[in-house]
């Protein structure tokens, strides 16, 4: 089976897309000293939240294989930066490795369990192993404090107002947004691709299907694990709700509502929810039912997502 | 949340658009309003009790007016979801948007904590009124995070352990939900009951939102013991009631019940499997004193319900705030000063009857009620006064110091003396 | 395990039965994942509570939520789903937002307080059973689910309607073919399921109470059941209630600090051999 939800479009110029990159990254480098620091730490959470949604785009766009088990994996990194730095008063910069290893290894494990299913079955199943994950943080509580979770002063002092920390995230990010298209883009990348339009193709062509989604899922796993990692230093705190669905629904959206196979398009969902939500809740408290209308009218008029719907518009202009 | 903070909030938030407006724009005309940040669970697991939350807290300044020592108060709610990440975002979103000059709720302990880590780094002051985690005011303590109006997890149990083992039961076994919050109120209750020559025979530890208690409930009946110490809140505490009754152990076996288990918010929607239920706390909506009367009396003409810990505490904190901004002539910009007159403060009009003032840590003493279940004339439910032991700190009878030198209570440590 | 816990086990399994049939009905013929199902159990439960407190009466409380949960079914497939038909994964993020939705106006409405629908006198109590005492109330949730089986499986076999359901569920293009209205076939379907998620609202809020996030904790189970006994087979639900509710029972006493992990760690072992289930075929 195909992927349902993305878009096979064509793509914008190589030039065009380079502008636009490069002006998105200015406003973003300038934008900060104008704005008060709510609103740069809104900006942070916008960044961290955006490589963790391209990390689900990266397996849904991509292997065509839709996630709900993410939000366990970019928990575990959150975790385990503040279980050892707050516990054992590890430096950051090996506590940061070692919770990544930590999430690319629980990708692993959810990847050698779910890459035999596709569509409906590879959801239920990843939505299943994140349960476990939430269900472990819950319940293990000497080492992750059950309910009340982990506090910490996980961000180092020098980086420690919200400019600084907002700087370092966007360095991060563009760092590992450009990791991501190199990998997308990679010829490992596009032989995912061919999976998600044919894996019974690609294996008559003698590739080896079962391998190239395992990588696939521990890649996007790896990247997803970055990004707790920064939100472990953003938030100095972690609690079950970091590691639960809600945050792999929550990314998900994002990248649908962005366009998912369009891997930028993550970023400007979690734009666009993170806002949204910032927005909504200063008029009513009706918040969840806000975002289930979000999900009710984008699967149901707009499922190619902001960025999707764009290059759809412009295909059509261009025939 | 007026339309000028609202505007620029939005042109701000919305992108490019809000560069031209600078953040303090407005400030100046707005220097005469006090703003306080309200946080309440108001969706997710304990959105009742957020209501009450914030219906308490505003019921205050609604009957005393939203004015004083001459400058308005603004209350700017905003929901934490139940959950801390949320808890977290909104309280970045009241201290450095909407400049509130301190932050008050929350109900979970994880949200509490959550914000509580936030403010360490900014120094807003930050109150408390229902969140019981010991160390926020033991050995964790931060300056300016204080507990107005509330109580310490532990604090309660001491009394009701006396209580309980002045009634003769000798043989006690505890269940609990296996979170802090269960941990230190069976810990209070444990240490004291066996430093007075009691035994706990076993203790047992069940995760949040159990919904079948029947394994537990059949050890309990076999243990043999004189009575059962209870820690449950919200739906498990309700569901405990109810099969505690449906396997027949009610009238057999006697609860003792943490406060949280017979508060309003529980046995409002409860029938006779809650009468009778025995527990111990600081607010008794049954109490005799007309000041406690007076104030439930007019809570449920105004809310058409009794008040619960929650609608209580936060009615009480407005006013212990509302008296100290009172007290220095609204001066609340100097915070050394408004925490020192907060932390000094004697509040002499609390629903309670009785003055109110804190220990030198930040929490409250109170004369704590031994209360009974009962069922009123007109068939609604509500805790009335058995009897009362008068000025319990969060320390009972230990010298805070030695105190402290013993670590939280916990699963492992439940500080009982063996006999 | 002693006798105790084995019932237990049993009873909570009859439950979920209730409930995860309708699931898996739905996911069968209507390729469905309806995450909303979970949401749609709470407002039957609501539904319940509020009729049965009023009129006094749990039967009526049941008949008024499965009819009310059944005309929210069909207001879901006719009004909804209909437009993404044919696209999986947009159907089931669609029913992921018609369940934050529902709950938060479920939460408006009734408020957050944990509500226990009202049983009849008769129900309450305990019986003996062999060496303990049982409570009355399990019994009976345990004949519902009994029932609903039996019921169940006569529709299926016995019925024109179940008939088409079955073929349905192993090819719904040669249904069509044969000339029958194959869209009318899905909305009794999905009218039958969201029926089941009414009836085990009202039955589970008896017992287990209802709160908010209630329909999560319930929703995860009926998905464990759906997983292990495979899409759209009644057998297979039934067997895969048997085991979340044993393995419920036992691991909430002998290993409480692994407690989903008992429940989902055999549930992924199992996937790991048999990705369709128990009892799934391919399409």
């Amino acid at each position: 089976m195909s992927s349902v939800l993305s878009s096979a479009v064509r793509r914008s110029s190589p030039r065009a897309t380079f502008a636009w990159l490069a002006g998105t990254l200015a406003l973003l480098a300038i934008l900060p000293a104008y704005l008060p620091t709510y609103h740069v730490s809104v900006l942070t959470q916008i960044l961290i939240f955006g490589v963790f949604a391209m990390s689900i785009d990266i397996l849904a766009g991509y292997a065509g294989r839709t996630s709900l088990g993410h939000g366990a994996i970019f928990g575990t990194a959150t975790y385990v930066v503040l279980y050892f730095v707050s516990t054992s008063g590890m430096p950051l910069y090996f506590a940061i490795p070692l919770a990544v290893l930590a999430a690319t290894l629980v990708a692993a494990v959810f990847a050698v369990l779910a890459i035999r299913t596709t569509g409906v079955y590879f959801l239920l199943l990843t939505l299943a192993l994140g349960m476990i994950v939430w269900g472990i943080c819950l319940r293990w509580s000497v080492v992750t404090g059950g309910e009340n979770g982990i506090r910490g002063d996980v961000r180092p002092a020098v980086i420690g107002d919200s400019r600084s920390f907002y700087y370092v995230t966007l360095i991060c990010c563009t760092a590992l947004t450009y990791a991501m298209v190199r990998f997308i883009n990679s010829p490992f990348g596009l032989t995912l691709s061919g999976i998600r339009d044919s894996a019974g193709r690609m294996r008559s062509l003698g590739y080896d299907v079962s391998m190239h989604l395992f990588i696939g899922f521990v890649m996007s796993g790896f990247f997803a694990g970055l990004a707790g990692a920064l939100y472990a230093m953003f938030n100095n705190f972690v609690s079950p709700s970091t590691v639960a669905l809600t945050q792999s629904v929550t990314g998900l959206l994002m990248a649908i509502v962005g366009g998912v196979g369009t891997l930028f398009g993550a970023l400007i969902g979690s734009f666009v929810m993170i806002t949204l939500e910032n927005f909504v809740s200063y008029y009513t408290q009706r918040w969840p039912t806000v975002l289930g209308l979000v999900f009710i009218f984008t699967m149901i008029f707009a499922p190619a997502g902001v960025l999707g719907t764009i290059r759809a518009l412009r295909a059509r202009r261009g025939n | 949340m007026d339309r000028r903070t609202f505007l620029k909030t939005t042109a701000a938030a919305v992108g490019g658009a809000g560069l031209g407006l600078a953040p303090t724009r407005g400030a100046l005309a707005q220097a005469q309003t006090i703003k306080i940040g309200l946080l309440a669970p108001l969706t997710g697991v304990i959105a009742a009790g957020g209501k009450e939350v914030v219906e308490g807290f505003q019921f205050y300044f609604e009957q005393n007016g939203a004015e004083i020592a001459g400058r308005k108060i603004e209350v700017i709610v905003e929901d934490d979801a139940s959950n801390p990440d949320t808890a977290l975002q909104k309280a970045r979103r009241l201290v450095e948007q909407s400049n509130v000059n301190f932050l008050v709720g929350n109900i979970l302990a994880n949200t509490g904590l959550a914000v509580a880590n936030y403010v360490k780094g900014t120094g807003t002051p930050y109150f408390i009124p229902v969140i019981a985690a010991d160390d926020l005011t033991q050995r964790q303590r931060i300056p300016h995070v204080i507990r107005i109006a509330g109580y310490s997890a532990s604090q309660n149990s001491r009394p009701f352990a006396d209580w309980a083992y002045k009634q003769g039961y000798r043989k006690v076994a505890t269940i609990s939900q296996d979170y802090t919050f269960g941990h230190e109120q069976c810990g209070g209750f444990a240490q004291t009951f066996t430093e007075l020559g009691g035994t706990i025979v076993q203790q047992f530890w069940h995760p949040l939102n159990t919904s079948d208690f029947s394994p537990y409930l059949g050890q309990l009946a076999s243990l043999g013991v004189d009575a059962v110490f209870a820690m449950e809140t919200g739906a498990d505490a309700t569901r405990f009631a109810k099969q505690f009754a449906s396997f027949g152990l009610r009238g057999r076996l006697p609860i003792l019940a943490a406060q949280n288990m017979t508060d309003q918010s529980v046995i409002r929607t409860l029938g006779p499997e809650a009468e009778g239920l025995v527990s111990a706390a600081h607010f008794c909506e049954g109490s005799k004193d007309p000041a406690t009367v007076k104030f439930v009396a007019d809570y449920e003409k105004k809310f058409g319900i009794l008040p619960s810990i929650y609608g209580f505490s936060h009615y009480s904190g407005a006013m212990w705030l509302a008296e100290s901004i009172k007290k220095i002539g609204g001066k609340i910009e100097d915070r050394e000063l408004f925490l020192k007159t907060v932390r000094e403060l004697e509040l002499t009009g609390s629903p309670l009857g009785k003055t109110v003032k804190l220990d030198a840590y930040g929490n409250p003493i109170y004369d704590i009620f031994i209360r009974k279940v009962e069922k009123r004339a007109d068939g609604k439910l509500w805790n009335v006064p058995v009897t009362t032991y008068p000025g319990v700190s969060q320390f009972w009878k230990y010298d805070p110091e030695t105190y402290m030198k013993q670590p939280a209570y916990s699963r492992d440590f439940q500080g009982i003396k063996k006999g | 395990m002693n006798l105790f816990q084995l019932l237990n086990g049993v009873t909570f399994a009859a439950l979920l039965f209730i409930v995860a049939s309708g699931f898996t009905l739905i996911f069968g013929l209507l390729r469905i994942v309806n995450l909303a199902h979970g949401a749609l159990y709470l407002l039957g439960g609501y539904f319940g509570y509020s009729i049965a407190s009023w009129s006094g009466s749990f039967a009526l409380g049941i008949v008024g939520a499965m009819a009310g949960i059944a005309l929210f079914g069909i207001l879901l497939e006719g009004g909804l789903l209909r437009f993404v038909r044919g696209h999986e994964l947009r159907q089931v993020l669609l029913t992921v937002g018609v369940a934050f939705v529902i709950n938060d106006m479920a939460l408006v409405i009734w408020g957050g307080d944990s509500f226990t629908v009202p049983v009849p006198d008769t129900l309450m109590g305990a019986v003996q059973i062999g060496p303990v005492f049982y409570p009355k109330y399990r019994v009976f949730v345990f004949g519902a689910g009994v029932a609903v089986f039996l019921l169940l499986w006569l529709l299926m076999n016995k019925t024109r309607l179940g008939v088409m359901i079955r073929a349905g569920v192993d090819d719904a293009e040669m249904v069509e073919a044969c000339g029958i209205n194959i869209r009318r076939i899905y909305l009794w379907t999905f009218l039958l399921g969201a029926a089941l998620a009414g009836l085990g609202g009202v039955i589970g809020g008896a017992y287990l109470s209802l709160y908010p996030t209630a329909d999560a904790e319930i929703l995860v189970f009926s998905l464990a059941v759906v997983i292990i006994g495979g899409r759209g087979s009644l057998p297979g639900a039934a067997i895969g209630a048997l085991m979340v509710g044993l393995l419920n029972s036992v691991g909430q006493v002998m290993f409480p600090e692994l407690a989903y992990f008992v429940i989902f760690g055999p549930m992924a072992a199992l996937l790991a051999f048999r990705p369709l289930g128990l009892f799934g075929k391919s399409v």
